[in-house]
């Protein structure tokens, strides 16, 4: 629908990048409008996760598999804003901007080995940022440390007069405080998040999270979301909803994709939509708009409001009652091969692998995913950290401590290691930026 | 066959039988400003035929008519409700649209400030109840001049509700009587206005100018508290002087600033509301009168003949229902008394201030002037129905000693019937108020007379530049102040005509008109009519 559409004004988030100094490098494939949880589904094709072709996954399948072509059993990198994550996770770039709706930024991160941050709805400006859902969109941060997440939040975060839904405090940029004592910290574990399919890597490495946090000295407990079961569906009658009424401005009138038909302009119309979306974005688009007819509006829509209260009043209870921060898996496995992602289609996989991080936006919280350990078959593995609504700069320095006690490794990439091996025998963290 | 147009209806129940011509019945959308029912900018009239005079007076007596208006005034600001574009009239096509009035991906709505404060104004001076959080939401249709897909209005909670507006119909023999009629208000909201398109027919092609797409707008909703076109028009236009006089929207139906659509039904008195159809698009406050009572006509001709009302807006009615605008939080109104402590005034809007800085309204204004001038309430209704004719007025007034009557008079009479002949407006007559006034002052020393005022009046009109004495002095128009020589006159006249005296002291009223007529003659209408006969009648008696 896009297709050769330039956009004759910088988001506000690129633009503060900018002005900060910032070199822009280049634009990332994504899912369809941001459709998707495996970046698959774009119209360049789909995204390859850098880590098919590290050192770590290579040396743990060639003990399993022989004659298998090293090209043809690639991994997604996750999704939506999967190619953003690739070029952070490949060190192309220090940076890279995604967007986070229902998990968008932090799926990608955990699946790519990176940090990936979902700032408090409301902290930045949403001006330039195609909509999706426009009461859940967050741009997304995504860097190879958390360190790196905090200086990009800094000169994003604050008062955007082009965005009516951001805060008033013109924010600034800060320094995360390097946290030695734990002691204090309370870390909630919902219970409802332990569900029959998460993989029983991921199920161990958080708990050995959950372990770490104790054993330094932190009050861990169990917490109840009790209306998380409900949160997929919830989620996906609003998330629809919105689509509809999003995309009803593409219509090949003023911009993008225009069919050749002219016959008459209702005709123009369904002709340019069915030509420039995809199967994923017209299936949603039809949900939406079966959702808000009108005698159907009080009993989904409406109803589904009504249920993101409950989502987000649960949220509020577990912080209310002392928990400072949620410790939660991102994923519920590994990143896996695209030859076998794509055996189900788009909206299953979405609701299935959303669960751990949509309720984050219905309630419009900071989260986190943090790369924590290297699965048996060689691939990241990330947890995602849930912090109060606008307690980013708290969430971070949470992060930013478990990251420096699992210190994950350096992706192996053969081509990186022959050009910088002296930057790899010194530093073990991710980030080859600013170091203090 | 035309049917008759009557006017002056009976309070309560109106029927009028329009008065129609070929050429509206088939008019097109724009031009005659009218549509009914239909589709929205497409033009679609009842495919009645024109009934006879007879047929169509069956039964009329027992009907009644409900007429329901939503009217959509532009507001009077310099940005549009949600961007940064400009508001002009007549400007170059797509000159005046914002990356969000063409509703580029990325692009969100930031409220106007003066159109919230033009919405609580106006609620204000409509005597409504104004919503301290009012909400925003999307109505969604296809359509080409709506870029977005969707219309951002309050359809959940407006801004205003609850309100009135009181609007006055003559009555009577010469519509002397004033009659004051109230409609209420249901609600005022705020939304967006559409782009324009134009139809190409020719070349089958449709044209976009999205220079009005997104300008800010009041929907005033009043009830259907109406019963015919002649008060629906009455009220439209009190709305129209009431919006004026605030400031807060032009309001000029010509260029599109006030546009009213009309739902109307009828129904025997007693029994239920009839269906209600709609009749769009009205923007010419001539045609909105006779537009609703030919609707109430072929409704009532419909039910007569036993068909039924078809409400036909019902299928171009999108089907999808409001969803909440999500980039839009609430809109917070405060008071004096609800106003945090060290709010920034630049971000915070007071109810109470605006309330009392409110300007004088219309209905104020005219009791002003009865109180002040004494002059009849259809006069002060007349003032300030022309634009700029109060005005004038007032300036007049400052420089004349005549009295106010014989101001009005010559204002609504005199000026204005100039005016009218020649299509002016008041800022275009080239007769200024001090030059009125000037003449006036000489009517009222009674160096001219009054016949003699009017020639100088047009001679003013026709020749600028000269002033009202040097034009009575060139055309030697100066009435006689010589009494005595007046009283040879009259005395030579009624020597010189003994059939008349005699008929005079006879009594023939029109005699003694003979004679006037006869001295007016001898002097080359320099006296004074009323003189001359007081002067004749003394002489007559003695």
């Amino acid at each position: 629908m896009l297709k050769g559409y330039v956009p004759p004004y910088n988001a506000t988030v690129v633009q503060r990048l900018l002005d900060q100094g910032a070199v822009l490098m280049g634009k990332t494939n994504l899912d369809e409008f941001a459709m998707g949880s495996g970046s698959t589904d774009g119209v360049f094709g789909p995204v390859k996760n850098p880590w098919s072709y590290s050192k770590q996954y290579r040396e743990k399948r060639k003990q399993k598999s022989h004659g298998e072509n090293e090209d043809s059993n690639w991994l997604i990198t996750g999704g939506s804003s999967g190619g953003s994550a690739a070029a952070v996770s490949a060190f192309t770039c220090f940076a890279a901007l995604g967007s986070d709706t229902g998990g968008s930024t932090r799926n990608p991160a955990a699946h790519c080995g990176i940090v990936g941050f979902k700032p408090s709805y409301g902290l930045v400006s949403r001006h330039g940022l195609i909509p999706l859902v426009n009461s859940m969109d967050v741009p997304g941060i995504l860097t190879r440390c958390v360190d790196d997440a905090a200086t990009v939040l800094g000169v994003l975060a604050g008062h955007d007069p082009k965005d009516s839904t951001t805060i008033q405090d013109p924010g600034k940029p800060f320094m995360l405080s390097s946290l030695t004592d734990v002691s204090k910290l309370c870390i909630g574990i919902p219970k409802e998040y332990l569900v029959p399919e998460l993989s029983s890597e991921v199920r161990s490495f958080w708990s050995k999270a959950a372990n770490l946090f104790e054993s330094e000295g932190a009050k861990v407990i169990e917490v109840s979301l009790p209306h998380t079961s409900y949160s997929i569906v919830c989620y996906h009658v609003l998330c629809t909803s919105e689509v509809a009424s999003n995309m009803a401005r593409f219509d090949g009138l003023e911009y993008g994709h225009r069919c050749d038909i002219d016959v008459s302009t209702e005709a123009m119309y369904a002709a340019t939509r069915r030509e420039g979306f995809n199967d994923v974005v017209r299936g949603r688009i039809l949900a939406g708009n079966f959702f808000l007819l009108k005698e159907n509006y009080a009993n989904y829509f409406i109803k589904a409001q009504k249920v993101r209260r409950l989502i987000a009043n649960d949220f509020v209870n577990v912080f209310n009652s002392g928990v400072d921060v949620l410790l939660t898996p991102t994923t519920l496995s590994e990143a896996v091969p695209y030859l076998e992602f794509i055996k189900e289609d788009n909206r299953t996989r979405s609701a299935q692998d959303d669960i751990f991080t949509q309720a984050v936006n219905m309630a419009g919280l900071p989260a986190v995913s943090v790369p924590v350990a290297l699965s048996n078959q060689g691939l990241p593995v990330g947890l995602q950290f849930i912090g109060r609504a606008f307690c980013d700069q708290q969430l971070l320095t949470v992060a930013k401590w478990f990251e420096k006690q699992v210190q994950f490794p350096v992706i192996h990439l053969q081509e990186l290691m022959d050009d910088c091996s002296s930057v790899f025998e010194i530093e073990k963290l991710a980030s080859v930026s600013l170091k203090q | 066959m035309a049917a008759p147009m009557l006017r002056g209806c009976c309070l309560g129940r109106c029927w009028a039988l329009a008065c129609i011509d070929s050429s509206s019945r088939h008019g097109r959308g724009a031009a005659t400003g009218f549509t009914s029912s239909g589709k929205r900018g497409q033009s679609f009239v009842a495919q009645q035929p024109l009934l006879t005079a007879q047929k169509s007076r069956k039964g009329e007596h027992k009907w009644a008519a409900v007429v329901g208006l939503e009217i959509h005034a532009q507001i009077a600001s310099n940005s549009k409700l949600f961007s940064g574009s400009q508001v002009h009239f007549a400007a170059p096509p797509n000159s005046l649209v914002s990356f969000f009035d063409a509703s580029l991906p990325g692009t969100l709505p930031v409220l106007n400030r003066r159109c919230v404060e033009a919405a609580v104004m106006t609620g204000l001076a409509l005597n409504c109840h104004i919503n301290k959080k009012s909400l925003f939401d999307r109505k969604h249709y296809f359509y080409a001049d709506l870029p977005a897909g969707y219309q951002i209005t309050q359809q959940r909670l407006p801004i205003a509700v609850n309100g009135s507006l009181a609007y006055s119909v003559c009555v009577g023999k010469k519509w002397r009587q004033v009659i004051t009629k109230t409609v209420r208000i249901k609600q005022i909201q705020l939304e967006q206005d559409s782009g324009k398109s134009l139809h190409d027919e020719l070349r089958s092609q449709t044209l976009i100018d999205l220079n009005r797409a997104g300008v800010g707008l009041l929907e005033v909703v009043l009830e259907p508290d109406m019963s015919c076109g002649e008060e629906a028009a009455t009220a439209v236009r009190e709305l129209q002087l009431i919006l004026q006089a605030l400031g807060t929207s032009q309001a000029n139906m010509a260029e599109g600033q006030l546009r009213v659509d009309a739902n109307i039904s009828v129904h025997h008195p007693g029994e239920p509301l009839g269906v209600r159809t709609e009749v769009k698009n009205l923007n010419s406050a001539r045609f909105l009168a006779r537009a609703i009572d030919y609707e109430i006509q072929r409704q009532i001709n419909e039910l007569e003949n036993g068909c039924e009302i078809l409400n036909e807006t019902r299928s171009f009615d999108y089907k999808l229902g409001f969803m909440p605008e999500p980039n839009l939080p609430p809109l917070l109104l405060y008071d004096t008394a609800s106003l945090p402590a060290g709010a920034d005034p630049q971000q915070v809007i007071n109810i109470d201030r605006i309330q009392e800085q409110l300007p004088e309204l219309p209905s104020e204004t005219r009791e002003k002037l009865i109180q002040q001038y004494g002059i009849l309430p259809e006069h002060s209704f007349a003032l300030l129905n022309e634009v700029g004719l109060l005005e004038f007025f007032q300036n007049v007034i400052k420089e004349t000693r005549a009295e106010p009557k014989k101001v009005t008079s010559w204002v609504l009479n005199i000026f204005l019937g100039f005016l009218k002949q020649r299509n002016l407006a008041v800022n275009e007559s080239p007769v200024t108020p001090s030059v009125l006034a000037e003449l006036l002052n000489l009517l009222d020393r009674k160096v001219i007379s009054s016949a003699a005022a009017k020639q100088v009046f047009e001679e003013l009109w026709r020749s600028k530049g000269k002033t009202p004495s040097q034009i009575v002095s060139e055309r030697k128009l100066e009435l006689m102040q010589d009494e005595e020589a007046l009283e040879r006159v009259c005395h030579a006249v009624m020597e010189g005509h003994p059939q008349v005296v005699m008929d005079t002291k006879r009594g023939n009223p029109r005699a003694i008109n003979k004679l006037i007529g006869l001295v007016r003659k001898v002097t080359h209408n320099r006296a004074d009519p009323t003189v001359i006969k007081e002067i004749l009648e003394k002489q007559l008696s003695s």
